[in-house]
């Protein structure tokens, strides 16, 4: 291999950079990072095929390369187009650009319902920052939203249709990461859905990874469904010995406590699957929906959060407690307290263990949660008695 | 000394004289004030039996919300907490089973809503960050307690009575928010 490859000179937002032939004007902008990074809701660099179908990454081509130094027509979609020698590439500083994009997320959001209270994606959302980068404050859309009936695709996943912005990424993975794919997209245009032919459950070992792979909530994590907000649990990276094979062990878990409520897959500055060893980290559905003890993972250390994110609100700051310095100084003896407020708090009781519930929690899952305390808030304001 | 400011008074250090030590006409003045006080308006009111009307902008004890048909409104999306700058409020939300329809409108509610009223401070931004006007401060205050305890409210303590069953004792806790809702 004596030939050496001529590696092409782009220019995005004023920024030159030198890349390899092929590379895709979005790859090209994630070696620069920061803010010309365009944003992308169906491309994954993890599958193969993906990208092309959301619009969100659309920028302008100044210059189409110093052969050929026309400007492109129309605005591109920077996931799919590959880079040409002096390619000059405009992302924020094009208004054309902005103004795109907005369109592009006004298009997206017209399906999408107001779900975010509920949905469990809310704090990890790509639509959510999409939104607020680009989104406006109503919808001009005067007619009723897509539906979809329910459908359970299984006892781990839980489909939320009506969410879904047909990114088509979860195909990818039932695609690329399963020996056998069982679930597509059904039906054209806006009947579109992602589905499960025949409502047929989910049981490859890898379709969990489905979920992480979902920019919106339209995939999420059952075991995990309506436990807690993302940003109340504690990300620790862990790894464990995995026998699955194509499983790479190492993930992120979203603690609370020392409760292990979920299990994704360590995630990018882009959000994407963590690659190690120059493979993709996927993890098996054993770990990601099984191994819920902290006895079943080795802890490496607490997970860097973007300090823009809202998960970031969490404040863990060590996965050490602080040493208890009182009794030590009151010469041994305990703090004395006015008031426990763990013998009055019927939230987070620790006879309730809500991660060990298979699916999302019920009101019967919080019966016999400890006693209310007597006479606690007898006064209320309307003077009535409970 | 060289005075701070140019709004010093010297004060007279001139002894007094016997009449003015007598203080009889002092003493006359000051009755005099004290006696028309007798004619002008009392400032203070009876306050169990009389109340005062509370500033739209007051903030008081909150009230967790139902809508018109009486479902809670809350779904536990757990902003007020994060936005709760004392950290005094606390959750746990549970999914809305089949049948359960007309106690929940949505299909996440919260099984567990606590307010430490120890730690609130009554800032109102709960109220600004609920999505769903779930959580609202009320026009009351937060009652006084001799025990600390009592000042943990739990979900029964906060949620406002039913406006079909309960149709006045609602009306009566929604307060000024009625008038501002006839008004949009």
């Amino acid at each position: 291999m004596s030939e050496v490859t001529k590696l092409f000179k782009v220019t995005i937002d004023n920024i030159t950079i030198d890349v390899a032939p092929g590379t895709t004007i979005l790859n090209a902008a994630r070696q620069i990072g920061g803010d010309v990074t365009p944003p992308a809701m169906c491309y994954y660099s993890k599958l193969e095929g993906s990208g092309g179908k959301c619009r969100t990454c659309l920028v302008e081509v100044a210059a189409g390369s110093t052969a050929d130094p026309r400007p492109m027509p129309k605005l591109m979609a920077s996931c799919r187009t590959t880079v040409m020698d002096g390619m000059v590439v405009k992302n924020i500083t094009s208004e054309k650009v902005t103004d795109a994009r907005n369109g592009v997320v006004e298009f997206l959001l017209i399906n999408h319902p107001l779900d975010c209270p509920i949905c469990d994606q809310a704090g990890e959302c790509h639509l959510q920052d999409l939104g607020y980068d680009h989104g406006k404050e109503g919808t001009r859309y005067e007619f009723a939203r897509r539906t979809f009936e329910k459908e359970d695709i299984g006892p781990y996943i839980q489909l939320h249709m009506t969410r879904c912005i047909l990114c088509y990424r979860c195909t990818y993975v039932a695609d690329q990461l399963t020996d056998k794919r069982v679930h597509g997209i059904l039906d054209r245009g806006d009947h579109a859905e992602i589905s499960t032919y025949i409502s047929k459950a989910i049981d490859n070992d890898f379709s969990g990874n489905m979920i992480d792979v979902c920019p919106v909530g339209a995939l999420t994590d059952k075991t995990f469904r309506f436990k807690n907000r993302v940003w109340f649990t504690k990300p620790v990276d862990a790894h464990r010995d995995c026998e699955t094979k194509g499983c790479c062990g190492k993930a992120t878990l979203w603690l609370r406590g020392n409760e292990v409520y979920r299990v994704t897959a360590r995630k990018d500055e882009w959000d994407e699957v963590q690659s190690f060893d120059g493979k993709p980290g996927w993890i098996c559905n054993a770990c990601r929906f099984d191994k819920k003890k902290t006895s079943d993972w080795v802890v490496e250390g607490l997970t860097t959060i973007n300090r823009h994110s809202v998960i970031g609100a969490n404040k863990y700051k060590a996965l050490q407690m602080p040493k208890e310095t009182v009794k030590e100084v009151m010469g041994g003896r305990d703090p004395k307290l006015l008031m426990n407020i763990h013998n009055v708090s019927e939230v987070n009781n620790p006879a309730v263990h809500l991660s060990e519930i298979e699916g999302p929690a019920q009101m019967s899952d919080f019966k016999n949660s400890g006693e209310h305390v007597e006479g606690a808030g007898e006064s209320t304001q309307w003077g009535m008695k409970k | 000394m060289q005075a701070l400011t140019n709004r010093v008074k010297a004060v007279e250090r001139k002894p007094m004289s016997f009449f003015e030590r007598m203080y009889l006409v002092a003493i006359f003045k000051g009755m005099f004030i004290t006696f028309m006080h007798i004619f002008k308006k009392k400032p203070t009111i009876n306050y169990p039996e009389k109340k005062r009307p509370f500033s739209p902008v007051f903030r008081g004890l909150q009230v967790l919300n139902r809508d018109a048909e009486g479902r809670e409104n809350c779904t536990a999306c757990g902003l007020c907490a994060v936005a709760c700058p004392a950290e005094a409020i606390t959750m746990e939300a549970a999914e809305r089973k089949e049948g359960e329809g007309h106690l929940y409108r949505e299909e996440k509610y919260a099984a567990k809503y606590e307010i430490n009223m120890l730690r609130c401070i009554f800032c109102g931004l709960c109220e600004e960050a609920c999505p769903k006007d779930a959580i609202y401060l009320s026009e009351t205050f937060t009652p006084a307690d001799y025990q600390r305890k009592q000042f943990i409210y739990n979900k029964e303590d906060l949620l406002i009575p039913h406006p079909v069953e309960e149709p006045e004792a609602y009306k009566k806790a929604l307060g000024n928010k009625a008038k501002k809702e006839i008004i949009n």
